[in-house]
């Protein structure tokens, strides 16, 4: 990788920092220590059900809020402020920008999600005193909750390139709730007839298959997750992150900023 | 090698929400800008200053030309390293401190890690913010994201600086040092292409000046070319407190006060203004070449072009 992008990723990383972005881990600490409490009364199995449940819930929709925020404004606020003019007149390509910004949030999102996962443990802890083996499945979920994000991250960036932020926000969440019934739009288009049934085919596989990345609920009952599954969400994640940064790159290397 | 080559540079922008329009805010440029020069690039707000200037680095994309730059195609991200920028009423990530500003901009235009603390403290000490280094510049005013701005343009020692209109934003020793510095890279074998709407701002300080007037070219040379190519004037001073009619035919501007006449006629008359006082005999007290400044200069330009664009439409 190119020492650009690295000192681009980091100063993103740093004014998320800087911005309070890991602020929301005080809410988050807050719901879950909460959550522990108020279900310490019922019986261990359901109390350990509800804090994975809701833990693993909250650090996705906790992610999603702030990869969309963020990620919008990543290059739009750079345009809008004009701090791109003296990076982009530097010897700085614009993809590198554009990866750059994508790393650092990721970077952010990662660090976040840890600090996250540390609270799911602790809180864990608390309600069932110790760990077990088959609590090591919620690495596993936790892993696909970040994959996610790497989706949702370069979506944004898609987005924000060619539309206004107030848009782009929506495209992106849409995106991600659509995608969360990714296979069930793979059913019903399975059931429609004639030119539907294409569209509706088309779609269902355009739109991120976040359905297969929630593996939340089975390992909170403890089903074991298939290797087939981590590699196949690994690649489609790659694949689909890189395909959506490279149109965010396309568009913006033709850009006029204003 | 010439330090600029603008060859035919033109940006025609899309304006309006439904039914876009284009709006021409740069005919095509023809400029060159030698090596060691101090250029200075005139022309009053929404002249297309700012435009040349994003074309130059690449912000906006031309509608068509080109240019070269210390020889090589203006597009080349490596010639990037050898240029200086300060766009604007410039603005920077407001969650940094001027040094962390200065060392990312450092590690960008890669200047090497052992160079870099210095060369840091040399410029903020160059531009007058060394007691602020620590502090972030959501708290800066101003002038001291201007001086910020100077700062990162001329951090990787570059050997061509754009700067749009240096001088706003900075109180009268601010301008004062920014001339000042301007001077400096001058020395240093620099050149330095900057724009302004002030014209007593390049007077002084330009080898050259470019001007430009609502998208358009209007003249490029040496201030002391350009301002000669205006008719002259002359100031006449005689005693007295009448005005003969000779005299006021050549068409003067006459301004009488106790016992004196002042008068201002064109320099071409000037002959003819002294013989009417000899016949008179009238005491000739002074005769005096006005100068005409660029402010002038520009002046008529502009009656002048807008009088053409005019009678035309
Ligand atoms: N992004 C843009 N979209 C449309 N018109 C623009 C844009 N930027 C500049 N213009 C127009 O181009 C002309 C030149 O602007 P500019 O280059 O900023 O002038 P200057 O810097 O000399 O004040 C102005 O009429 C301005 O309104
Ligand atoms: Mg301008």
């Amino acid at each position: 990788m190119n020492a650009r992008v690295g000192y681009i990723a980091a100063n993103t990383f740093r004014e998320a920092v800087r911005d309070r972005v890991l602020y929301n881990l005080i809410a988050f600490a807050v719901l879950l220590s909460g959550a522990a409490i108020f279900v310490g009364q019922i019986s261990i199995e359901i109390e350990k059900l509800v804090v994975i449940n809701l833990g693993l819930t909250a650090v996705s929709l906790f992610g999603v809020v702030i990869a969309i925020f963020i990620g919008i404004g990543l290059v739009s606020k750079e345009i809008e402020k004009r701090t791109l003019y003296t990076v982009l007149s530097r010897p700085v390509r614009r993809w590198e920008f554009i990866v750059g910004k994508f790393f650092g949030l990721s970077g952010t999102l990662v660090v976040n999600t840890f600090c996250m996962a540390v609270g799911v443990f602790a809180a864990l802890l608390y309600v069932s005193h110790k760990f077990m083996p088959a609590d090591a499945l919620i690495l596993v979920a936790l892993y696909f909750i970040v994959l996610q994000f790497l989706i949702i991250c370069a979506l944004a960036l898609l987005f924000s390139s060619f539309s206004s932020p107030l848009l782009a926000a929506v495209f992106s969440f849409s995106l991600f709730v659509i995608g969360s019934f990714a296979e069930d739009l793979r059913g019903f288009a399975g059931m429609a007839h004639g030119i539907t049934r294409w569209l509706a085919t088309a779609a269902a596989y355009l739109v991120p298959n976040f359905s297969a990345f929630n593996v939340i609920s089975s390992v909170a009952h403890e089903h074991a997750v298939a290797g087939q599954l981590v590699l196949h969400n690994t690649l489609y994640a790659l694949l689909y992150a890189a395909a959506a940064l490279s149109g965010a790159v396309l568009i913006f290397e033709h850009r006029d900023l204003k | 090698m010439a330090a600029i080559e603008i060859l035919g540079l033109e940006k025609t922008y899309m304006v309006g929400f439904w039914r876009k329009r284009p709006k021409r805010a740069l005919h095509p440029l023809q400029l060159k800008v030698e090596e060691g020069e101090i250029f200075g690039f005139l022309g009053p707000n929404g002249a297309g200053k700012t435009t040349t200037l994003k074309l130059l680095m690449g912000l906006v994309f031309p509608t068509s030309g080109s240019a070269r730059i210390l020889g090589r195609e203006w597009t080349d991200p490596d010639i990037k390293a050898q240029i200086g920028f300060l766009p604007e009423q410039p603005y920077f990530y407001d969650y940094l401190t001027a040094h962390e500003l200065l060392n990312y901009y450092g590690q960008l235009s890669g200047v090497p890690a052992k160079n870099r603390k210095q060369r840091i403290e040399e410029v903020l000490q160059l531009v007058g913010l060394t007691d602020v280094k620590g502090v972030q510049l959501r708290k800066f005013s101003k002038g001291m994201m201007q001086r910020a701005g100077i700062a990162q343009a001329i951090l990787h020692d570059p050997k061509v600086v754009f700067l749009d209109e240096p001088m706003s934003g900075l109180d009268p020793m601010g301008r004062r040092e920014v001339r000042d510095l301007m001077e400096q890279l001058k020395r240093e074998g620099k050149t330095v292409f900057f724009s302004t709407h002030i014209l007593s701002d390049a007077e002084a300080l330009c080898d050259r000046v470019a001007i430009i007037y609502k998208g358009e070219l209007r003249g490029v040379g040496a201030v002391a070319d350009l301002t000669s190519s205006v008719q002259g004037r002359i100031e006449i001073v005689w005693q007295g407190t009448q005005v003969p009619a000779s005299i006021k035919a050549l068409g003067a501007e006459c301004h009488v006060t106790a016992d004196t006449v002042r008068a201002v006629i064109s320099e071409t008359r000037q002959d003819a203004a002294i013989d009417a006082l000899r016949r008179e005999r009238l005491r000739l007290i002074s005769l005096t070449p006005v100068r005409t400044s660029l402010e002038e200069y520009f002046v008529e330009k502009m009656r002048k072009a807008d009088s053409t664009a005019g009678g035309a439409s």
